[in-house]
């Protein structure tokens, strides 16, 4: 048991230094900072001096070391845009994204699983149909154009909803809430739901199909055999055995919800790590962009690791195999 | 020829061709998708003009509204964007960039994953262990980002002048990377059932050559299901190269896919010309549609447990 | 007709509720990027330095009509041709109520020109500050400096006493690891002061009641929020949640028009828009043999190709305004007569290029940014095809702004895009040393192509030191002329201001693009 711990921590470790040299590899062809620091009148000495200033003559693999280890220790450097420390700019905007992803997360399980409960029982109905050939459309569309569309619907002509930002958000320490306002709950809607829709239709498939199967099973043929009422079997029996696989995948699915927020985040001017990646990107700020891929890979690898030990303990055969993740389809 | 009229008659009076009959929805999705395919195929032929012949372009067209509508000319029939490109042709021209970068990521992820599947599930060991280690790294990210990432080395890999006229392949690798793993699982887990099956145990013994073993006895079992991923996938590379696109590292706007269309008409919503943004993304939202119900019906039809 | 006269009063009333209006003399402003940081003194960007002008002052400003006035110095003279002597204003309070002194000049003055200093390029000509009494300093220079207030338009002055006790006296390196106290924090002379920051969320400032200048505003709150995508931040000023706009896009302005409570102010601009050229001996990605573009009649045979009128009607939608010098109507060096553009005319550019011995046009690459300038990419395929009609085989790439200019300042683009404000100087001089004049390690920066003219490099010398106003000026003009006949560069035109506001905001649209909020009233 301790060994299997070991092996996928180390297996995790290796998995962080892998992303990091890629996303250290790649942002050192992206663009010269240089260009983004200095004004367009500098001249030639000025730009070499900036360089040299920024340990940007050094060999790769010499400022590669320096990222590694300034990074374990939780340094990242100075963002080149902001003049600040990097992991201070993170830690800023973490609770933005946090607040986002969660109620998306959440906003895709409270519609997914009762649409798809309601699909799988009535699965002729015209409401159902509607449900599945519109979640279908849903997600058939660039979320960019969606996003653009609810704000066009939702903010300029209805006038119900903020097109951008957070609204008012209350600081509890270092962290920033958006959910103890009034204005904070309602700029959350817009975005949430845009970010959510892909998630949501593949919960409310998910939970339809399961939900359909485990109705076949001889199981659920014999409650309903001994006469036990419709309602008792649907959600006492095949909606519990319908659950596991969705709390597998929504675990999975999270790691989805953060990368997708940077299209999110750009479109609502939502103020967290994904539109401080994107405008990283296009500063060429690389300890912002090297940072925000180590970060967000940090939270999967701890989330999968954590299944896997997870698993581990509750059924030891699966010692060495983690089961799959389903993939549900879309 | 005889052999291959018998097969296609017991295709046509077999389960799979009466289920889609059946299905009026998935008749519907089948035939607009070929039609979109034979569209972006024939764009050269079937376009009226070539957006691409950028000296024939004069900007003394541009912004012209669809055939219906006042002021408009009629050899542009769905109008003209701010290049003065016809938007019929454009969104012809941009689907068959579309349909290219998602067949072609979506051949090269399921070549990549049904050989890596194979290999791993059937020779087992350290091999397999690597293959599988490597894909659950990749399967833990989300799609977008680690396409970002190989988009990003390959850029940075490839002389300057090359990237833009590369676009298209920088796309399909940066895609293809990063969905074979579905592939693989799907295919090692029916291979390591195949594996022990007695026919394959006794085709070893008697000295048959592992890929021989695994090209007739394994190959064809698996094909089922990835033919369903890979329909899925299709509509999915789509999109992705259109967030892509959104995202700045997709096809340049002098050579568009349907996403770029899509991301520099967004920028003319609120002006008034709605024809260069709401026709892409129609078509784009219909070809992901029609090949996701086609991929649900092949997805319920293949599996023998909704029988 | 009571009924009627009801009825609209109750709809003008709806349409101000959905509305939404700012409380009195608050204005919410919204632009497409957030300022870099809180210290002026860190960074180049005019953005930035502009917006932070509202809480620092320098000792001279510009006004609504971009000439020169008295801010923090109320009077300056040369005592030498190489000294001049600035009095200063008295009675000024900073926001934490210091005084404001010839000690706060001449440790702000050393912090901007500091070796460290990211801004030090911006006034290369001080040699050193001295301090005669509280209120007179003595500007030291390497030599006559016509361009020295222009200069110091830009240069924000700190409290010494505040910088001291926060251990900010040195400007901010970010190699060195540590955070900047100025980054986060201001304390200024200037009309608003700051309330609080959110970097790329909002950043509140409140006025400054004690300010020494008479406001001209009625502001009590300025809350600034940068929108990066178009089509929200338009959305946002339609919704109501956003006064003001700065950029709007071009494109949209007919929609924005044409709603209720809107407006959208537009003017020409400073920038001139412009390509440049490959001029070395090969193209970068050619399939002829040498470089055709050293050939002057090939480069007006480009120019003659591209018909400005039809870009300036289309893709600039009537708003841009064509440029035949290089620099604006507004900046000093212009004239005229050298704004006068070679027709358009396709055949003669045929013809020119046949002359050349090039029958057939030829091929190379054309590298536009896509993020820089309004509308840059739409104009760069447009041009892309007029080119391509009078033969020739332009390679188009169009990318993101610090890719782009990587590109060309590399010398790896044969036609650029590029963009000139002459900001912070407003004058020619700034085309002629970084553009015009051969590079070298201190001028030229901005001539990746390698045009070398020993006529302009002379007359360029003569302009930086040049202390006659009226002189000066002809020797721009003549140098200006000398650019536009050999097509030193292909100027297109001065691309447009794009603004918009809700119908009860006033602001003064200044023609360098910058909003100045003290000038600002809401109703």
């Amino acid at each position: 048991m301790p060994l299997f711990i070991l092996r996928r921590v180390l297996q995790a470790v290796m998995v962080m230094l892998t992303v990091a040299f890629i996303a250290f590899l790649m942002f050192r062809f992206l663009g010269d900072p240089v260009n983004s620091i200095v004004s367009q009148d500098a001249t030639q000495v000025e730009r070499e001096q900036v360089r040299e200033r920024l340990g940007l003559d050094d060999p790769l693999l010499v400022q590669y070391g320096r990222f590694v280890v300034d990074a374990a220790r939780g340094d990242f450097g100075m963002s080149y845009r902001n003049a600040r420390p990097v992991s201070a700019l993170l830690a800023e905007r973490f609770p933005a994204t946090a607040e986002l992803v969660l109620v998306a997360a959440l906003m895709s399980l409270a519609i997914g699983i009762p649409f798809g409960i309601y699909t799988a029982l009535r699965p002729r109905g015209v409401l159902s149909q509607a449900l599945q050939i519109v979640s279908l459309i849903g997600i058939s569309l660039p979320t960019f154009v969606t996003g653009i569309l609810l704000i066009l619907c939702f903010s300029v002509w209805l006038g119900w909803l903020p097109s951008f930002g957070r609204g008012e958000v209350v600081d509890i320490g270092w962290w920033s809430t958006g959910f103890l306002t009034a204005s904070g709950l309602k700029a959350l809607i817009l975005p949430s739901f845009m970010l959510c829709i892909f998630q949501l239709t593949l919960i409310m498939r998910l939970v339809r199909a399961e939900m359909l199967e485990v109705m076949r099973t001889d199981y659920i043929k014999f409650a309903r055999a001994r006469g036990l009422k419709a309602r008792a079997i649907n959600f006492r029996h095949a909606l519990k055995n319908t659950l596991i696989p969705v709390v597998t995948i929504f675990g999975l699915q999270l790691g989805g919800l953060i990368a997708f927020a940077i299209i999110t985040e750009t479109v609502f001017q939502w103020p967290g790590m994904g539109a401080l990646f994107i405008q990283a990107v296009n500063f060429t700020d690389v300890p912002v962009m090297a940072a925000y891929l180590v970060l967000v890979s940090l939270i999967f690898v701890v989330i999968n690791t954590s299944v896997d030990l997870l698993y581990n303990v509750i059924d030891p055969r699966l010692r060495t195999e983690r089961k799959p993740a389903t993939n549900a389809g879309i | 020829m005889a052999t291959l009229a018998a097969r296609l008659r017991s295709f046509t009076a077999g389960d799979l061709f009466y289920s889609f009959r059946r299905s009026r929805t998935t008749v519907l999705a089948t035939t607009v998708l070929a039609l979109m395919m034979l569209g972006a195929l024939l764009a050269p032929l079937v376009a009226p003009h070539d957006p691409f012949d950028i000296a024939s372009l004069s900007l003394l067209d541009s912004e012209l509204p669809p055939a219906w509508m006042e002021g408009s000319n009629p050899a542009y029939w769905l109008g003209t964007d701010t290049q003065a490109r016809d938007v019929f042709s454009s969104i012809l021209y941009g689907l068959r960039i579309s349909l290219f970068v998602g067949a072609a990521s979506v051949l090269l992820a399921a070549v990549l994953g049904v050989f890596l599947g194979l290999v791993g599930g059937y020779f087992g060991g350290l091999l397999d262990a690597v293959i599988m280690r490597v894909a659950d790294v990749l399967l833990s990210f989300p799609a977008i980002l680690v396409a970002l990432l190989i988009n990003g080395v390959l850029r940075g890999i490839l002389p300057a002048g090359q990237q833009e006229s590369a676009a298209l392949i920088v796309l399909v690798l940066s895609i293809g990377l990063t969905n074979w793993v579905q592939y693989a699982r799907t295919v090692r887990g029916s291979t390591l059932v195949e594996r022990q099956r007695e026919y394959v145990q006794a085709a070893r013994t008697i000295g048959v050559g592992s890929l021989r073993i695994m090209r007739a006895h394994i190959l064809p079992n698996v094909l089922g299901p990835v033919l369903v991923i890979a329909t899925i996938n299709l509509g999915m590379a789509v999109l992705t190269e259109a967030t892509l696109s959104f995202l700045g590292v997709g096809m340049p706007a002098t050579m568009p896919s349907l996403g770029t269309l899509i991301r520099v008409g967004n920028e003319y919503l609120f002006s008034g010309i709605w024809w260069v943004v709401i026709f892409p993304s129609a078509t784009l939202a219909i070809l992901v549609l029609a090949v996701n119900l086609l991929g649900d019906w092949l997805r319920d039809a293949l599996n023998p447990k909704l029988r | 007709m009571k009924r009627l006269l009801l009825a609209a009063t109750a709809a003008t009333l709806v349409g101000l509720s959905a509305a939404a209006p700012a409380s009195a003399a608050e204005i919410r402003y919204a632009s497409a990027g957030d300022i870099y940081g809180l210290d002026p003194h860190s960074m180049t960007d005019s953005f930035s330095i502009n917006f932070l002008q509202h809480i620092y002052e320098p000792l001279v400003r510009y006004s609504k009509d971009l000439k020169i006035e008295p801010a923090l110095a109320e009077r300056w003279e040369a005592v030498q041709p190489d000294v001049v002597r600035y009095h200063l204003r008295q009675g000024v309070k900073f926001h934490d109520g210091a005084a404001f002194t010839a000690d706060d000049v001449v440790v702000s003055l050393k912090r901007a020109t500091h070796e460290k200093s990211p801004i030090k390029g911006n006034l290369p000509a001080l040699k050193d500050v001295v301090k005669i009494d509280d209120f007179t300093v003595d500007l030291h220079l390497t030599g006559p400096t016509p361009l020295l207030n222009n200069f110091l338009t830009n240069m924000s002055i700190f409290d010494a006493g505040w910088l001291e006790a926060n251990n900010a006296v040195e400007p901010v390196n970010a190699q060195q690891g540590e955070e900047g106290f100025t980054t986060r924090n201001a304390n200024g002379t200037g009309p608003f002061k700051l309330e609080s920051r959110r970097p790329d969320a909002q950043t509140v400032l409140l006025a400054n009641e004690d300010w020494w200048d008479t406001p001209q505003h009625n502001l009590t709150k300025i809350i600034h929020t940068p929108i990066g995508s178009d089509a929200t931040r338009v959305a946002a000023l339609l919704s109501g949640e956003i006064d003001i706009i700065v950029p709007s896009p071009l494109q949209d302005a007919g929609r924005i028009a044409n709603s209720a409570g809107v407006k959208v102010l537009e003017a020409p601009g400073l920038r001139t828009i412009m390509m440049g050229f490959n001029i070395k001996d090969e193209l970068n990605d050619g399939d002829v043999e040498g470089n055709p573009f050293q050939n002057p009649a090939v480069r007006k045979a480009v120019y003659q190709a591209i018909n400005m009128d039809l870009i300036r009607d289309r893709i600039m939608r009537g708003k841009s305004r064509n440029a035949g010098a290089l620099v604006a109507p507004e900046v000093p060096g212009f004239d005229a007569a050298v704004n006068e553009r070679f027709a358009h005319d396709l055949e003669a550019a045929k013809a020119a290029l046949a002359e050349a011995g090039y029958p057939n046009g030829f091929q190379f690459n054309m590298n536009c940014p896509n993020d820089a300038y309004v509308n840059d990419e739409e104009i760069c395929q447009a041009m892309a095809a007029m080119l391509a009609q009078a033969g020739l085989k332009p390679k188009l790439v169009t990318e993101a702004r610090t890719l782009h200019f990587q590109k060309a300042l590399a010398g790896q683009a044969d036609l650029f895009m590029l963009g000139w404000a002459t900001l912070p100087m407003l004058d020619g001089y700034s085309v002629l040393s970084a553009m015009l004049h051969s590079p070298d390690d201190k001028l030229g920066t901005w001539n990746p192509g390698g045009y070398v003219n020993a006529k302009l490099d002379e007359l360029t010398e003569q302009v930086d030191v040049e202390l006659d106003e009226e002189k000066r000026r002809a020797l721009m003009v003549e140098a200006f002329a000398i650019a536009r006949d050999e097509v030193a560069w292909l100027p297109l035109h001065q691309q447009p201001l794009s603004w918009a506001t809700r119908d009860n905001v006033h602001v003064e649209q200044t023609a360098d693009d910058l909003l100045r909020l003290w000038y600002a009233k809401v109703d």
